[in-house]
């Protein structure tokens, strides 16, 4: 087992509400978990305390079998890659020098990248196929090569898991089907991934796991398939949501029952009317 | 500040080779040799070249022909050479601590003295002069409170609970407050015939009272402090990005940003304790070394630390050579710096949100 998390809690402040309690997870390499919920359900404190930035109030988190607790920042570092909701940056370094500072974990403090730092970086960008952009200074990327850079800052990280904060925010609906292509890849040569998303159908396009964070601050997790169902959904999301079978598309959908809108916009009419 | 002019953007984009890098580094260092000499050399009484070098060889133990007027002597060892190794040591400090604060707080418009450090010492200075201690109560009053300052800016978000970058800096505007209400109490209890005179040159920066022996005691905190920072290049870039990303990158954010201010802060105090305060240079000087050696700070840092020292002994060269009587520091500074700054800036391409 890659990540274990046992009966996690987490509350901003002592005697406050718990943003979430009893959380349970578990995860194998290439293994991919989708994590869902409304709105300020806490999908992002929980990636935050998974990743030792936010210390959880109670529970445990195990990498590879060694609890956080256990762990310097720079041994967490090694084996999980963060990779944060897109970001402006204030200075424009270089994308190449922005992807080796993934090699920070394994450099002293004292220590800059070396040739061998840069070399991984460069096979990195290579792989991922972003050479072209690699020159120019990070802040006149896109935001979606800028979120390539970050993937690949992760990776350069040499990690066994990496965590995506809402990786289709602010992407245009290619550059979202790509991260989704690109994260089942991932999965594919081993790693571990866990990403938060609003978008059900990026949990099934994934398949793997999806775990569903709600209001109460509980987490089920299971099965995509077990997990996205019409009452769940309906439960995080508030409106009818349906789980459909599209030949075309080649799996099951999520979609917005539409007659709601039909009947909400004759409501509004004859409110005004 | 992003700029639309695509010839603009590429001049400042281009990122210059290792070897190209190299090059402005070895030129700064030369340029940082020559200006110390010529600033040695030029003044009301001016010594040639031939015989400041002479006079250099003979304090070495060379044996050489004295060719040189009597009065080079004094003039040299007990007047230019300290004020153009302050100068150096001073610009490079100002400049080297403003870098290294603007890559912490992630913010550009940042100055040295964000955290209160200048106006601390300048307070500790003039409660001195207001009790009338000599050269070294002055300068040990100074240093002690700017740094005791930055303490007391660091302790209001432990005691608010908050880490937050933002509250370090509003912990800075509240200290600053505080200090500038103390400076103004001393001005007006001051004798405004002899102490409020002194009080204001010193707030106006000045190379003319540095001795061998303040080199002395505070080169070493300048040097070692310089090195420091100057190793810790990389993890500036990192910690620029912000504190979750470099928390998630594995550096220990507490014990490196920790240093980093420490000593930027302890380069400040050293400097403003011997010169009083210099506006400006830290400011300016690294968006201008950004500029020139590019945005990644292992090669901004180094090339801040000489531009900031071939500027000040530049400035000083001109305080005490355009008029007749000396100029402060920072009225030079204000006047090239400032208008300076807007050339820098339109130049620059970064986010400034």
């Amino acid at each position: 087992m890659i990540l274990e998390v046992k009966n996690l809690a987490f509350s901003y402040h002592k005697n406050e509400k718990q943003i979430f309690h009893d959380v349970n997870i578990s995860l194998e390499a290439g293994e991919v978990l989708t994590i869902l919920g409304p709105n300020g359900a806490g999908k992002s404190t929980l990636l935050n305390c998974l990743a030792n930035l936010l210390k959880p109030t109670k529970g445990e988190i195990l990498l590879n079998g060694k609890s956080h607790e256990e762990m310097s920042l720079r041994e967490v570092a090694r084996i999980l890659g963060y990779v944060p909701q897109n970001h402006a940056a204030t200075y424009a370094y270089r994308v190449r020098d922005f992807v080796v500072m993934g090699r920070a974990p394994y450099l002293g403090i004292f220590e800059k990248p070396k040739q061998a730092d840069y070399e991984i970086a460069n096979r990195i960008i290579r792989e991922l196929g972003i050479e072209k952009y690699a020159d120019k200074p990070y802040t006149e990327i896109s935001g979606g090569e800028r979120q390539q850079a970050m993937i690949a800052r992760a990776i350069t990280q040499e990690p066994k898991i990496i965590m995506f904060d809402e990786p289709t925010n602010h992407l245009d609906f290619g550059n979202q089907m790509r991260t989704i292509m690109k994260i089942k890849d991932l999965a594919g040569k081993g790693y571990a991934v866990i990403m938060t998303t609003h978008m059900p159908n990026h949990a099934i396009m994934l398949q793997g796991k999806t775990a569903i964070l709600n209001r109460a601050g509980e987490l089920i997790c299971g099965k995509t398939e077990e997990i996205i169902t019409d009452e769940n959904l309906r439960d995080i999301y508030r409106v009818d949501v349906r789980v459909i079978d599209v030949e075309e598309a080649g799996g099951k959908l999520c979609v917005f029952a539409q007659n709601q809108l039909r009947r909400s916009s004759a409501l509004n009419y004859q409110k005004t009317g | 500040m992003g700029t639309n002019n695509p010839e603009l953007n590429n001049r400042s984009s281009k990122r210059l080779s290792g070897a190209g890098f190299s090059v402005i580094l070895i030129v700064l260092i030369l340029l940082t040799v020559a200006i110390f000499f010529v600033s040695i050399c030029v003044g009301k009484f001016s010594v040639p070249l031939g015989d400041v070098a002479r006079l250099f060889l003979q304090k070495a133990g060379f044996s050489v022909p004295m060719t040189w007027d009597q009065r080079a002597e004094g003039v040299i060892f007990t007047l230019r050479l300290p004020r153009t190794l302050g100068a150096l040591l001073v610009g490079g400090a100002l400049s080297l601590s403003g870098s290294a604060y603007q890559g912490v707080f992630k913010n550009p418009l940042v100055s040295p003295d964000i955290l209160g450090v200048s106006s601390g010492a300048c307070v500790g200075a003039a409660t001195a002069i207001l009790i009338g201690l000599g050269a070294f109560g002055v300068q040990a009053f100074a240093f002690v409170l700017g740094v005791l300052t930055v303490g007391l800016t660091l302790l209001i978000p432990r005691l608010l609970r908050n880490s937050a970058m933002t509250m370090l800096v509003l912990a800075g505007v509240i200290v600053k407050g505080i200090m500038d209400s103390a400076m103004g109490i001393i001005k007006y209890l001051a004798d405004p015939e002899t102490q409020l005179a002194s009080i204001t040159y010193w707030l106006m920066g000045s190379m003319t009272k540095v001795t061998m022996k303040d080199l002395l005691s505070v080169g070493p905190v300048i040097i070692v402090c310089a090195a420091v920072i100057i190793l810790l290049r990389w993890r500036i870039n990192i910690l620029s990005l912000g504190d979750n990303e470099a928390k998630a990158l594995g550096v220990n954010l507490k014990v490196t940003r920790g240093i980093i201010i420490l000593c930027s802060t302890l380069l400040t105090a050293s400097s403003v304790c011997i010169c009083g305060t210099i506006g400006w240079v830290g400011l300016v000087i690294p968006h201008l070394s950004r500029i020139v050696a590019g945005q990644d700070n292992t090669r901004s840092i180094p090339a801040s630390f000489f531009m900031g020292a071939v500027f000040m002994m530049l400035i000083d060269l001109l305080a005490r050579n355009i008029t007749s009587m000396e100029l402060p520091l920072s009225i030079l500074t204000g006047i090239i710096g400032a208008p300076f700054y807007i050339i820098v800036l339109s130049g620059q391409r970064m986010k400034l949100s």
